[in-house]
Parts: C-alpha cells; structure tokens; sequence
C-alpha cells in the first residue's frame, strides 16, 4: 500500500536530481516519515546512492526517520517562546508523556518535537499539535490541552 | 490575450461594490497569528450567528494588519458606514458583535478600538482612527499597505488597489530603466546586508547567457521574525509582481520562491495567486504582449536556517545538502544551475511595485540619507503591543519600542535586532536609529527584522545560550571555526548558566567568539558569536555574577534557582500540592505548606498555580540566591 503511495509521487517527478526533495517531503507527507523501504525506491528511481540520499535528507530539520505519533506536538522554541518560558512546556510534556524531542510514545498516541519558530512571536509561547496552534501556553492549561488528543 | 485593462476595470468594480456594500461587510483577520488565537473559531461563531438569526452580511477574510497582540481582530462596516474594529474577540463575543451591530439600533461601537473612517466620524463615537492608535500613527505602510486591508485570496482586490502598476510601468521604462529607477530609490536588499539591489542587479544584467533566474528567499529562518509570513499571506501579489519587476530587469526566465514547510498557509495563498496571474496573463510567454516572459515555481524548503545564505538556498533547490561555497563567483555570475541568479529577499520584492508605481523621489522620502525607505519589524518578546510593524529607517529604537511597542511592563533591560546573527543592546542604544550603518557601528546588524525586547526577567546569558544553541545545531559543519567553535561556546555558556563558570571563562568566550566570526565561510558562522559578543560587552556584570556569586538577577537559570514557600502568605490550599510532579510539596489543608528542595525539579507548576488560580497568590516565590565567593569565604 505504501509503495504503491510512493509510485504515485514519484510519477509527478522526472527524475532530476533536483527533484529529491519534493519527492522526499512528498513521500513523507503520505507516510508521515522516510522509510528505509521508500529511500531505496527513491534510490532506484533517481539513480542516486541510499547514502547520498540519507545525506541530504538528514541534513534537513523536516525529514523524519521513524513513524510518528497520532498527533505530533510541536512545541515552539524560537526566540520570543524562549524568553516567554517555551523551555518549561517542552520540559513538562517530555515529562508527562515520558518521551524525548524526536520520540514517540510507546502507544503511538503522541510524538514530540521542538521546532525552530512557528511565526505566531507576539502570541507566545505557542504549541502546536497537529494543525492546532496554541498561544499564550501555560504548564497548567498544558494537561487539559493533551487530555482532548487519544 | 488576456488584457490587463479589462482585468482591472472588472476589478475596480468589484471592489467598488463592496466599499458601497448594501449589506453589513464583516472582515476578520485569518493569518497565521489571528488563527494561532482563535480566528477560526471566531469566522465559524460569526457564520453561524448569520445563519441562525437569518441575517445577510459579507465575510471578507483579510490578513495580518499588525497588531497581533489584538488578534483576534473583527472589523464590521454597516452600509454607508465606518469600519470599525474590535479587538480579542471571541465566538461568545463575535456571536454579540454580530447581532447587535445588525439586528440592533445602537451598535457598540463605543466597544471598538478603532475605525477606519474619516477623522472625527460622528458614527464612531470618540473612537479613535484605527491609523491614529498609538501602535499605529507612528508606522508608515508602504510594503504593508494592503495587509488586512484586502482579501490576498482575491487578485481583484489587489488589482483595484494600483495592483500590477508598478510592472506594466516597468515594462514601458524598460530593464535598463527600471535598475536606473531602483539605483536612484536607493533601495538595499532587505534580507539583512543591505546591499545595493540595483548592484547586484547590473551585474547579472550584465552577464552573458540567455538562461538567469531570479530567487525569491522566503526562507525565514530566525527564530522571532514572521515579517515574510505576514507579508506572503496578507498580500502574496505585491511580492509577485515585484518578482515580476526585478525577473525583467535582470532578464531572467524562470523564478523560484525557496519558502519554509512551516508557513503552509503563505504557501497556499500563494500557489492560489500563481493561478490567478496565469488566468490574467501576468505569467507565461510574453507576458501583456511585452515579449518579456516568465514563470515561477514554489520550492519547499526542508527546514534549514543556514539556506537564508543565497549559495546554500541554491544547494537545496539542486536538491543537495544546503551547504554555502565560497564567493566569488557571486550567484550574480554563476549561480543555480551554474547561470546568473539573483536571490532577493520577500520584502525587496515586495518594496519594489511601491517604487515604481510611484517613483524614486517618493521612495526617497522616507528614511534617511544612504538608508531610503521603510522596514518591516517584528516586534516581539517582552512588550505590551507585540506585533508586526513598518517604520521609515532611521527612527530610534526608543520610538519603536516605548511609542510604538508600548514598552515594557517591567523595567526594559536589552533588545535583541537581527535575530541570532544580531547583537543584544543595552538600554544606552536605545537613541541608535535603526539602519544598517548604526546598528552595525554598536555591534549588531539590521537582519531581517526580528526585534526582541527583554525584561528585568530575561538573563542576557540565558539568552546568549540560546541563540548559540541554535546556530550551533544549524552550523552546516563545512567550516571547522563554526562547527567546533560554536560548539565550545554553548558549552561555556552552559557552564556558566549551570554555575561552575570561573571568570576566565569571559575571556575565553571572547577570544573564541572573534576566531569563529573571523574562520567562517558564510554570514552563519561570520555572526553566530554576535549575541555572545555583544552581551559580553554590554552585561558584563551580568556574566561576572552569574560566575563569582552564582546567581541569576533574573532569575532564570534554572540550576541557580530555588523554590520557596512563603510562610506569611500560604493559606493551605493544596492547590500546589495537587499539580507538583514529583511531591516535593506537602502539608494538610489550611496550613503552610512544606517544599522540600532536593525533591523539587523546578518545573514551574506550583508557581504559576499559585499566581493564578490559589486562594493566596504569589506565595511560592522563585529566588535565585547570592552565594558567597569562595575565595572570600575563607
């Protein structure tokens, strides 16, 4: 099924080189990661090494290499979340759900990330799970925020 | 072919239509910032009211207008009406706002903030002009002009406002004569350097090939700046005609917008924008039968800050690992794909429809001498009125943050500008006026236009921390000063927010911070040690009491703090007791509570609960706690 997804992005492409990271944020946005299966696909289909392939798509911050949760919390760290305490929230989901930046809950039900910046400054700090944004987060209202994701 | 003319009149009275609208126009901001508070939920309260109480009103979705600190915001203009505005709405008061501004005879319009009518309008009641309010009546809208003023889903919008002027000028004047009208606008790349736009221009003008390309950087990547968002969701067509202005100077062929993954929203306004050109014949074959023709395309960018820097951006549009090359040859010579590139940043862009609709000597008369024209800024941190703004270059930062930003609400301490590659200044810089020579002469440079305001309550060192953290996990690792240099930095900086800095770990700091500004390849790695730099200068005392008396003024560094009860305000509510983690806090109910220190892991909970929700407030108190040097001790 999923291989059958990834033909159907790569029949978009020509297969230029240039085209590895469309096909690459293509891929991940129908699995919602880069299997190994699909980067040998891709491998195939660009005539490019799986290695050069895992270079260029690790040196990237989008790219992920392990399934995701049901939800991903995505939890801003830039610079006004920063100095309005975004450190704290991250600290205080890593310690709910017992998970790292990057991991995924043992019941799939969360995965966390800390990104750069979402662009809402003035509204922090802000968290985002899926495609909700949350402004103006609190350690308190965290909680009640995760309770309505299963 | 389609005519622009025709296009515009049909436009003109669209628009027309809706200024004299019969129905009430309802407009409520649904950019990124007013969904991230609550916009949606507000557009859905207002759709249902309608629909319930069987009223007629049009919703006209616009953008950011920028004081996000308002958002969400709704504006509703009864026929033959000013606009009046209303700020932090909610669906409970959207659903009132709605009814009783249509349904009743007195609206409450006492309740706005702003109108958007003619001076003193009878109909709004003192209300101040929206322009006049104190945020607003200092900022002048040029780049901005159409943001929250129009539907940037609507090309007719943009169209009827002067839309696509500047171009089919552009195409009378002819590419030579639209460089000559940039050079005397003085306009200077807006991405951060400030170098002369018609420069680089000339120079891939001037180079021989039929194939160039043109690159708009949407790649905004510092942490604290959206002005680009802004300005691609709330009017992605200025920003699209002025790549149509600047792809027929230089005489390129194809166009790439390089923009992040994280703005989905600019993205999908506008590949809705590329459409509509196409439909009105501003993109393809010989563009209104100029002979000039162009298209463009939208690259993703994967999520890389280092791809702000133009020979990295190319890396990853040719689907490499973003890693910047050393300059010469200037992509201006030999860029993507090895032809001429011109990079320009999205404000450049979108600043360039303004001049040459309305000239050079109307450009000129913003700004000062050698810094023309406006900027946007993102103003955010610890200010009253955050949000996005556009002010004249050369206004001190004393305007911008206490008259425009409101100012603190507790004592102003530094104000970051530029972003991680930018300095932090203290409150002696405040008179500096914003351009790109003084910012450079206190240390720290324009950027892109992120300004970060700080507190009392922000540790300077803290702060350092992580904008080093930050450009060090983004160092791309080609040069060994950045890779390794940054690196060495954070970890004394976290040496020091830890407590076990020694004072020649100061020196340390400084020695390697210039090594690594000297040893880089690119403007990462070139201004990475800037915010240590200049932090080093302005705080020193700062970093010394972080280092001799281990303790954070601001009370921040978390292993340098400690969580108290208060026995004098503690009333026993249990509130505390119930959400600490680690059941550092105990006692029975209606008396002190105990919080045992080698259990509490300094999350914050109890504080904020005490603040906010307990009986007493503010009986748990952080403090950071002087300790004696142990050179003294003895």
């Amino acid at each position: 099924m999923a291989t059958a997804d990834n033909a159907q992005v790569l029949s978009r492409f020509h297969g230029d080189e240039g085209d590895l990271i469309p096909i690459l944020q293509g891929i991940q946005g129908n699995l919602g990661y880069l299997s190994e299966e699909a980067i040998r696909e891709v491998s195939h289909f660009l005539r490019i090494s799986e290695n050069h392939i895992f270079g260029v798509a690790s040196f990237y911050s989008q790219f992920r290499f392990s399934a995701p949760g049901r939800n991903s919390i995505k939890v801003c760290l830039g610079t006004a979340c920063h100095v309005r305490g975004g450190e704290i929230l991250s600290h205080q989901i890593e310690r709910d759900l017992g998970i790292l930046p990057g991991e995924t809950t043992a019941d799939r039900r969360f995965d966390l990330q800390r990104v750069a910046c979402l662009g809402c400054c003035a509204l922090a700090p802000v968290v985002a799970i899926n495609n909700d944004i949350f402004s103006r987060m609190t350690v308190m209202r965290l909680k009640k925020t995760l309770n309505e994701y299963a | 072919m389609h005519s622009l003319k025709t296009h515009r009149t049909a436009a003109q009275e669209k628009w027309h239509e809706l200024q004299s609208s019969r129905v009430p126009v309802i407009y409520v901001g649904t950019a990124s910032c007013g969904r991230a508070a609550g916009a949606l939920a507000v557009l859905d309260s207002i759709r249902k009211t309608l629909v319930e109480k069987q009223l007629s009103a049009r919703i006209v979705e616009v953008g950011c207008i920028g004081p996000c600190y308002l958002e969400p915001l709704v504006d509703i203009r009864l026929p033959g009406k000013p606009r009046m505005s209303h700020a932090n709405v909610t669906p409970e008061k959207a659903r009132y706002l709605v009814t009783a501004y249509l349904t009743g005879d007195k609206p409450p319009v006492r309740s706005a903030i702003g109108h958007h009518g003619e001076d003193g309008s009878a109909f709004a009641d003192k209300v101040p002009r929206f322009f006049d309010l104190p945020m607003m009546k200092p900022q002048v809208r040029v780049v901005l002009r159409n943001c929250g003023m129009i539907d940037p889903q609507e090309i007719d919008h943009y169209l009827a406002n002067d839309g696509y002027i500047g171009f089919t000028n552009a195409l009378r004047k002819g590419p030579r004569g639209v460089i000559e009208e940039v050079r005397e606008a003085g306009l200077r790349g807006r991405g951060g350097a400030g170098f002369p736009t018609h420069k680089k221009w000339e120079i891939c003008r001037n180079a021989p090939g039929n194939i160039k390309y043109l690159i708009c950087n949407a790649d905004e990547g510092d942490p604290g700046a959206f002005m680009n968002r802004s300005l691609l969701e709330g009017d992605p067509h200025a920003v699209l005609e002025g790549m149509l202005i600047a792809a027929y100077a230089i005489g390129a062929s194809h166009g790439y917008i390089y923009i992040r993954a994280e703005y989905p929203l600019a993205i999908v306004h506008l590949n809705k924008a590329l459409a509509q050109m196409r439909e009105c014949g501003l993109l393809g074959k010989s563009i209104q039968g100029s002979g000039f023709s162009f298209d463009i395309t939208i690259k993703e960018g994967a999520g890389a800050f280092v791809c702000g820097e133009e020979t990295a951006l190319i890396a990853s549009i040719e689907g490499k690992r973003g890693m910047p090359r050393s300059r010469p040859p200037f992509p201006a010579l030999a860029g993507l794909h090895g032809k001429p590139t011109i990079i320009n940043n999205v404000e450049t862009l979108g600043t360039l429809p303004n001049i040459l609709r309305n000239g050079a000597s109307w450009y000129r008369q913003f700004g000062i001498l050698g810094n023309f024209g406006t900027k946007t800024f993102s103003l955010v941190g610890k200010i009253r009125r955050a949000g996005l703004i556009e002010v004249p270059l050369g206004m001190s930062l004393r305007k911008i943050i206490f008259d425009i930003g409101g100012g603190t609400a507790k004592k102003f301490k530094a104000v970051q500008t530029g972003g991680p590659s930018g300095g932090c200044l203290s409150e002696e810089f405040l008179d500096t006026t914003v351009d790109y020579e003084s910012l450079g002469a206190a240390g720290s440079i324009m950027g892109s236009g992120g300004l970060i305001v700080m507190d009392e309550d922000t540790c300077v060192v803290d702060v350092a921390r992580y904008f080093l953290d930050f450009t060090q996990k983004e160092s791309c690792g080609k040069c060994s000063p950045c890779r390794v240099g940054s690196r060495h930095l954070v970890e004394l900086l976290e040496k020091i927010t830890r407590g076990d800095g020694e004072p020649s770990d100061l020196a340390k700091l400084h020695n390697l911070g210039e090594t690594v500004k000297r040893g880089s390849l690119c403007g990462l790695g070139q201004t990475a040690p800037n915010p240590v730099l200049t932090t080093l200068r302005y705080f020193r005392p700062e970093y010394l009491s972080h280092v001799t008396e281990k303790y954070c003024p601001a009370t921040v560094c978390r292993a340098l703090l400690e969580y108290r009860v208060v026995p004098e305000k503690c009333t026993g509510c249990q509130r505390c007791v119930s959400v600490c983690p680690t059941g550092a806090i105990t006692g029975p109910r209606a008396e002190v509570h105990n919080l045992d220190p080698s259990k509490c892991i300094k999350c914050r909970a109890c504080y904020e609960i005490c603040r906010f929700d307990a009986i007493a407030g503010d009986a748990i108190v952080i403090r950071s706690g002087r300790r004696v040097p142990d050179e003294q001790r003895a």
